[in-house]
C-alpha cells in the first residue's frame, strides 16, 4: 500500500495503482481520453494531467505515472498531487483547445453526440471559445467494414481502437499511419476488419470517428429507453442494454460484466437487432390445402387440439430451440408430462450431453472469469472464436498475461491467440491419454490445466464416449481437483444449459430430438429450427419468432417472441443463472410463448397450474430452486466426473468439426438480420480470397 | 585556444588517415585493454569525476548516467546504445566523428559497455547518413578483424557492435522513439517512468548515449579526469565539438574548449561574421531547438551550458547558426517550425496539433497577414505545448519561437504594420483575388 495526498486528502491506495486510479480514489475527477481500464497506457491524449509536488515543474500524466513512482517529502511526508491547481486548470484547458481546434464543429449531426467525452470534458474542463483561426484539418474517411463507420475528421488520435485491437481482438488491421497532425486511423488497405468484436471500437471510440453504421442517423441517445438485459446469440450470456424508442430496438450495448464479458459483446450481439424487426411472425398460420394461411389464434389451437386428439401422449414430441428460456421450456414440459409424453428434447443439435450425470458433466466449470487463473489450456472439437468471441477475448486475456501453452484437437483455424495444432480427433485424445502425444506433459505440469469441450467433440453418436474419455484426461492431468475443476464445456446454445437443468431430454423410453422427426405424430417446436427437416413426417407446430427453417415446414405457427419482448430466465454455459427484461412487445399478435403454451393448454384440456409468470416462477423455483439464485452458480459435484471418467465407451476414429458453420447466421434472429448477411457474405469471400 | 596536442578528435576533417592503423598511430586503442582491467567502478568513478556533460543537447552527466544501470545484472542482457541519428537542424558534429574518426566511437562503445555490464552495443545512424554508415561500418569490421571486437577479443571482454540504420525521420533521435525504432516498431518516443536504465531496448536495462560523449570517453580515461575538467568553468569542462552555420566567413565544425567566447569561436575559426560584427542579428546557439539570442547579447556570452542559460537560451549540440542583418528572421523561425511540424510523430495532443497551429500562425507573421493580439496568443500557444508532452519535441517546438517573441516582437509588429498599411492602400479583396 503507498500513502499519498491527493488535494490535500490523505489516501491509501495499492502500490499498483496509477495516479489516476489513486484520485478516482480520493474522490477527485480526472478527464481522460485516451485511458482505458482495458487497454495498455498510451498517455497520448494529455488530458489527465496533474500537478506533483516536488516533481518537475510539469504537470505529470497521471494515467502512465504509477504511485511507487512519486518520491516521499524531505522530511518523509506523504507525497503530494493536485488536480485542482491553476497548472492543472490551465494544462486541461490547453490540452483540450487542441483537440478541438482540428476537431469539426459537427456535433449536430454527429451520432455521438449526447454521449460524447469530447463534448462532455469540453464543458467541464475546456474554455468558451476558440483563438483558432487556420482551416480546420480534413481527412478522408475510411472503409473499415459494414459495422464501423469512420468520419476521420472528428478522430483525436487517442489509439483506442487501435490499442482494442490489437490487445484485446487480436488483429493487426487496424493502425495509426502518418505522423504528426498527417496521422490516420486506417486499415490501410481499406479492407473489412476480421474480427468477431469489431463492434466494441464504437463504445470505446471517446468521439465521433467510429460510431455504428447500422445505427447511424436514426436516434439520438437520449430519447432512447434502456433496457438492461441478457444477450442469448451464444451460450456465453453477456450482459446487454437494450435501447428501444417506442417499441422498436434501436442498438444493443454491452453492459460490464466482469465475470463474464467484461464489456465487451461480439458484433452479433451487437447488430443482431435489425433481424428482430424482420420476417417476424405476427399472427398464427394454419396450414390448408398444402400452404401456410394466416389463422386467428383459436382456429389455430383449434388445429393442434385436433391433431393431439388423433395420438396418444407417446407419439407426441418436443423439441426446445437454442433461444427458448426457461421458463417456456418449463411450460411446455409441463404440458408434455400432462399429455403423457416423455418425448422431449433441448438438444436439437444432437449433443448427447445428459443431466443425469450430474450438473459438472455439462458446465463451464472452471467459469469465465477462472480462464485468467488456469495455467494451461486443451481445446477439443470447439473453435471458441466463433463459439463464444468474448469467451475467446478472455483466452488470448490469459495467453497475453504471461506463459500460457494451448493445445487444440479439432478443426485448424485462426484463433487470435498462438496455439499447439495436436491432432483432428479422437486417435489424438487417446494419444494425450496414454501420453504419447507430448502435450500432456505440460497439461500435466500445470497447476490449474483446463479443458475446454466444444459441442463438436459432444454433437456425435460417441459424444458420451469422448466426453469420458475427456473426463479421464482432466482427472489424470489434475484438471479436476477438490479446488479446482477445469472441465469447461462450451456451449453454442443459450438455452442448453437451462434445458439440461430443467431435464427437458427424453425421459423414460422417450425419443431424442432427430428420432422425433419422423417417429412421433405431432411435434411441438419451441423456436427450434436448427434441424434438417426433410425427413420430417409429423404434424408440426412451431412457436417462434421468426419465419425460418422450421416456420416453412410447420403446420400451425403461433408466433412467439424473441428475446428482448419478454422476460426470461437463461442459464448460460458456466451454469450462471440470468434473467433478461423485456423492452419492447412483441408484433402484431404475437405473445410471450409461455403464455401461448398456457392458452394451448387450456384448450387442451390439460391446463397448466398458473395464470402469470410470477406463478409460472414460483413453480418453477419450488421445482428447480437453483434458478431463483440469479447471478449465482450452483456448481456442480466432482464426485459425478469421477464415475463419468469411468464410464468409458468406443469412440469413432474420426476429426471433430464445429459446429458453427457460419459466426454471423447461427439463429433464425440472425438469418433475419440484413446487417449480418452482408458480415457472412464479407467473411465468406474473405476465406476464398484467403484460400486463394 | 584549445592546443593541438589537447584534441581528442584528431582527424575530424578527414585529412588524415582515418583506418585502425591510422587511428592507432593517432593514439587510440592505446592500453584499451589496461583501462578495462581498473574496473568498472574505476571507469564510471573517473566519468563522473571528469564533469562530462552528454554532448547530445540536454547536457545531463555522462558518468552518472552510467551509474544509473543496475551493478549486476537481473538476468536481463544490458545494453549500450549509442544515438547517432543527428537530425538537429545545424548540428554536425557526429557525423565527422562518423566519417573521419570513427574509431574513437568504436573504442568508446567498449569502454561503456565494459563499464555498464553491456556485451552488445547498438549504434543508430541516421537514415540519411549513407557514407556515414559506411565508413563506421568499415571500421567495425577492421576491428573484428584486428580481434579487438566480438567473443574472445584480444581487450578480454566480449563486445559486438551493431549498426542500425534509421529511416530518416528526426523523432528518432529521441532516446526512447530511438529505442522503439531500433526494435522495429514505430519511432514514438515512451513515456517515463520507466526509464531506459531500468526498462530500455528490449525491456532490459539500457544507456543511451549521444556519439561524441562516448566517443571522448577513452581519452578521458587515458588523459585522466583531471586533464579534461581543466578545460572550462566548473560544471561546463572539457572540450567539445562546436559547429558554425550561416553567415560567418568559414563555417566550421571545431573542437574547442568549453568556456571559450562567442566572440573568440567566431572570430578564430569562423573567419568573422559576413559583413563584420555590426551585420550580426541573431544566433541560434545550439541546434534548432534552443531559442534565439540577439546578435547585441551574444557578444559577451560565454559558449557553455551556464553562460547560455543567461541569455535564455541553451547550449544544446554546440551547433550555432548564425544570422546577419539580410535575414528574414521571422521567416527563419517559420523554417524551424515548419520542421518541428514536419517531424512531430503525432503521438500526443499538444505537439500533434499544436506544431501545426504555430506554423500557419507564424506563416502569416512572414507576410504580417496577422494581428497584434496573435503575438501574445502565439506565445500562449507555445506555453500551452512546453512541458505538456510526452517527450521534448513540444518543447523544442515552442522554445525558437519563445525566443523570436521575446527578442523580435517589434520585427513582427513592424511587419504586421506594414502589411495593414498595404492592405488599406491596395484594398484587400483585391489580394484575395490573387
Amino acid at each position: 500500500m503507498a500513502k499519498l495526498k491527493v488535494d490535500g486528502k490523505e489516501i491509501e491506495v495499492p502500490d499498483h495503482f496509477t495516479l489516476l486510479q489513486a484520485c478516482e480514489d480520493a474522490g477527485a475527477e480526472v478527464p481522460r481520453f485516451c485511458f482505458h481500464e482495458r487497454l495498455s497506457v498510451a498517455g497520448n491524449c494529455r488530458m489527465c494531467l496533474v500537478e506533483v509536488k516536488g516533481g518537475p515543474p510539469k504537470p505529470a500524466a497521471s494515467c502512465a505515472m504509477s504511485v511507487r513512482d512519486l518520491r516521499p517529502g524531505p522530511n518523509g511526508e506523504p507525497p503530494e498531487v493536485f488536480t485542482t491547481t491553476p497548472m492543472v486548470k490551465k494544462a486541461r484547458e490547453g490540452v483540450m483547445e487542441f483537440l478541438l481546434i482540428n476537431h469539426p464543429l459537427d456535433c449536430p449531426i454527429c451520432d455521438q453526440g449526447g454521449e460524447c467525452d469530447l463534448q462532455d470534458q469540453a464543458m467541464a474542463f475546456g474554455i468558451d471559445s476558440s483563438r483558432y483561426q487556420e482551416n480546420k484539418r480534413a481527412v478522408e474517411d475510411k472503409y473499415i467494414g459494414p459495422l464501423v463507420k469512420t468520419i476521420m475528421n472528428r478522430c483525436i488520435h487517442c489509439t483506442r481502437c487501435v490499442r482494442f485491437t490489437t490487445e484485446v481482438a487480436g488483429i493487426t488491421e487496424l493502425g495509426l499511419i502518418g505522423r504528426g497532425e498527417d496521422a490516420e486511423i486506417t486499415t490501410y488497405l481499406e479492407q473489412a476488419m476480421t474480427s468477431e468484436l469489431q463492434g466494441n471500437v464504437v463504445d470505446l471510440c471517446p468521439v465521433g470517428a467510429l460510431t455504428s453504421k447500422p445505427f447511424a442517423f436514426t436516434a439520438r441517445p437520449w430519447e432512447l429507453n434502456k433496457t438492461e438485459s441478457i444477450d442469448v446469440m451464444d451460450a456465453v450470456g453477456s450482459a446487454i442494454r437494450v435501447d428501444t424508442r417506442g417499441r422498436e430496438v434501436m442498438r444493443i450495448l454491452p453492459r460490464v460484466n466482469e465475470e463474464i464479458n467484461e464489456e465487451w459483446i461480439s458484433d452479433k450481439t451487437r447488430f443482431i437487432w435489425d433481424g428482430l424487426k424482420t420476417q417476424r411472425l405476427d399472427r398464427p398460420y394454419v396450414r390448408k390445402d398444402g400452404r401456410l394461411q394466416p389463422a386467428t389464434w383459436a382456429d389455430a389451437f383449434g388445429a393442434i387440439k385436433t391433431a393431439v386428439a388423433g395420438t396418444s401422449g407417446d407419439r407426441i414430441g418436443a423439441i426446445a430451440g437454442d433461444l427458448a428460456s426457461v421458463e417456456e421450456m418449463f411450460a411446455l414440459r409441463e404440458l408434455m408430462t400432462a399429455l403423457g409424453s416423455t418425448n422431449i428434447d433441448c438438444r436439437q443439435d444432437g449433443s448427447t450431453l445428459d443431466p443425469s450425470l450430474g450438473r459438472a458433466s455439462y458446465l463451464f466449470n472452471p467459469t469465465i472469469e477462472g480462464i485468467e487463473q488456469a495455467d494451461a489450456l486443451l481445446i477439443v472439437g470447439s473453435n471458441p472464436r466463433f463459439e463464444a468471441a468474448v469467451l475467446n477475448a478472455r483466452i488470448r486475456k490469459r495467453w497475453r498475461m504471461d506463459n500460457f501453452p494451448i493445445g487444440v484437437i479439432g478443426e485448424q483455424g485462426e484463433l487470435r491467440y498462438g496455439y499447439e495444432y495436436l491432432g483432428a480427433g479422437t486417435d489424438t485424445l487417446s494419444g494425450l491419454i496414454d501420453g504419447s502425444v507430448k502435450f500432456a506433459a505440460k497439461l500435466k505440469k500445470a497447476q490449474r490445466p483446463m479443458i475446454i469441450v466444444g459441442q463438436g467433440a459432444l454433437s456425435r453418436a460417441d459424444g458420451l464416449a469422448v466426453l469420458s474419455a475427456i473426463t479421464k484426461l482432466a482427472e489424470s492431468v489434475g484438471a479436476v481437483k477438490a479446488d479446482w475443476n477445469g472441465l469447461a464445456v462450451l456451449h453454442t446454445a443459450a438455452s442448453r444449459v437451462g434445458g439440461l437443468d430443467l431435464g427437458f431430454v427424453p425421459g423414460e423410453g422417450g425419443k431424442a430430438a432427430a428420432d422425433m422427426l419422423d417417429g412421433t405424430d405431432v411435434l411441438f417446436l419451441l423456436g427450434a429450427d436448427e434441424m434438417d427437416f426433410a425427413r420430417k413426417t409429423a404434424f408440426t407446430v412451431y412457436i417462434g419468432s421468426h419465419g425460418d427453417n422450421a416456420a416453412h415446414v410447420a403446420d400451425v405457427i403461433l408466433p412467439g417472441a424473441t428475446y428482448t419482448e419478454k422476460s426470461g430466465t437463461w442459464v448460460n454455459t458456466e451454469g450462471r443463472v440470468q434473467v433478461g427484461n423485456r423492452a419492447g412487445f412483441a408484433p402484431g399478435d404475437a405473445r410471450e410463448d409461455w403464455a401461448i403454451l398456457r392458452a394451448l393448454s387450456d384448450v387442451l384440456g390439460k391446463k397448466l397450474p398458473f395464470d402469470s409468470l410470477v406463478q409460472l416462477r414460483a413453480k418453477l423455483h419450488a421445482a428447480h430452486p437453483h434458478f431463483a439464485a440469479v447471478d449465482e452458480i450452483a456448481t456442480g459435484e466432482i464426485a459425478d466426473l469421477s464415475a463419468l471418467a469411468k464410464k468409458g465407451g468406443t469412440m469413432a476414429n474420426s476429426g471433430f468439426a464445429s459446429p458453427i458453420k457460419d459466426f454471423y447466421l447461427t439463429n433464425p434472429i440472425a438469418r433475419a438480420s440484413a446487417v449480418m448477411a452482408e458480415c457472412s457474405a464479407l467473411a465468406r469471400n474473405n476465406f476464398k480470397a484467403a484460400a486463394e | 585556444m584549445l592546443k593541438d596536442q589537447d584534441r581528442i578528435f584528431t582527424n575530424i576533417y578527414g585529412t588524415k588517415d582515418k583506418s585502425l592503423k591510422g587511428a592507432m598511430a593517432r593514439g587510440h586503442w592505446d592500453g584499451t585493454k589496461e583501462l578495462l582491467e581498473k574496473g568498472r567502478d574505476w571507469i564510471i568513478n573517473e566519468v563522473k569525476a571528469s564533469g562530462l556533460r552528454g554532448r547530445g543537447g540536454a547536457g545531463f552527466p555522462t558518468g552518472l548516467k552510467w551509474s544509473f544501470m543496475p551493478k549486476e545484472s537481473d538476468g536481463r542482457p544490458h545494453y549500450l546504445v549509442v544515438n547517432a541519428d543527428e537530425s538537429e537542424p545545424g548540428t554536425c558534429k557526429d557525423r565527422d566523428i562518423l566519417r573521419h574518426d570513427p574509431h574513437t566511437l568504436i573504442e568508446g562503445c567498449v569502454v561503456a559497455s565494459f563499464a555498464m555490464g553491456a556485451n552488445a552495443a547498438y549504434i543508430y545512424v541516421r537514415g540519411e547518413f549513407i557514407r556515414e554508415r559506411e565508413a563506421l561500418q568499415a571500421a567495425i569490421d577492421e576491428c573484428y578483424d584486428a580481434g579487438l571486437l566480438g567473443k574472445n577479443n584480444k581487450l578480454g571482454y566480449d563486445i559486438d557492435i551493431y549498426v542500425h540504420h534509421g529511416a530518416g525521420a528526426y523523432i528518432c533521435g529521441e532516446e526512447t522513439a530511438l529505442l522503439e525504432s531500433l526494435e522495429g516498431k514505430k519511432g514514438q518516443p515512451r513515456l517515463k517512468p520507466p526509464f531506459p536504465a531500468n526498462m530500455g531496448l528490449y525491456g532490459c536495462p539500457t544507456t543511451v548515449n549521444n556519439v561524441e560523449s562516448i566517443a571522448v570517453t577513452p581519452t578521458i580515461l587515458r588523459r585522466g579526469a583531471a586533464w579534461f575538467s581543466s578545460f572550462g568553468r566548473p560544471n561546463n569542462v572539457g572540450t567539445k565539438l562546436f559547429m558554425m552555420s550561416g553567415h560567418v566567413n568559414r563555417p566550421c565544425t571545431v573542437e574547442e574548449a568549453m568556456g571559450i567566447s562567442f566572440k573568440e569561436m567566431v572570430e578564430k575559426h569562423g573567419g568573422g561574421i559576413r559583413g563584420g560584427w555590426d551585420n550580426l542579428l541573431a544566433v541560434i546557439p545550439g541546434g534548432a531547438s534552443c531559442p534565439v539570442v540577439k546578435g547585441e547579447d551574444m557578444m559577451n556570452v560565454t559558449l557553455d551550458f551556464d553562460g547560455l542559460r543567461e541569455v535564455k537560451s541553451s547550449f544544446g549540440t554546440g551547433g550555432m547558426i548564425i544570422m546577419d542583418r539580410s535575414t528574414d528572421i521571422i521567416k527563419a523561425i517559420w523554417r524551424i517550425s515548419a520542421f518541428f511540424k514536419h517531424e512531430s510523430c503525432g503521438q500526443c495532443t499538444p505537439c500533434r496539433e499544436g506544431t501545426g497551429w504555430m506554423m500557419r500562425v507564424m506563416q502569416r507573421m512572414v507576410t504580417g497577414n496577422a494581428q497584434k493580439r496573435e503575438i501574445d496568443m502565439l506565445f500562449d500557444v507555445t506555453k500551452q505545448i512546453e512541458g505538456h508532452t510526452i517527450c521534448a519535441l513540444g518543447d523544442a517546438a515552442a522554445w525558437p519561437i519563445q525566443g523570436l517573441i521575446r527578442n523580435f516582437r517589434p520585427e513582427i509588429e513592424a511587419r504586421i504594420d506594414k502589411y495593414t498599411a498595404n492592405a488599406t492602400a491596395h484594398g484587400a479583396v483585391l489580394e484575395a483575388a490573387e
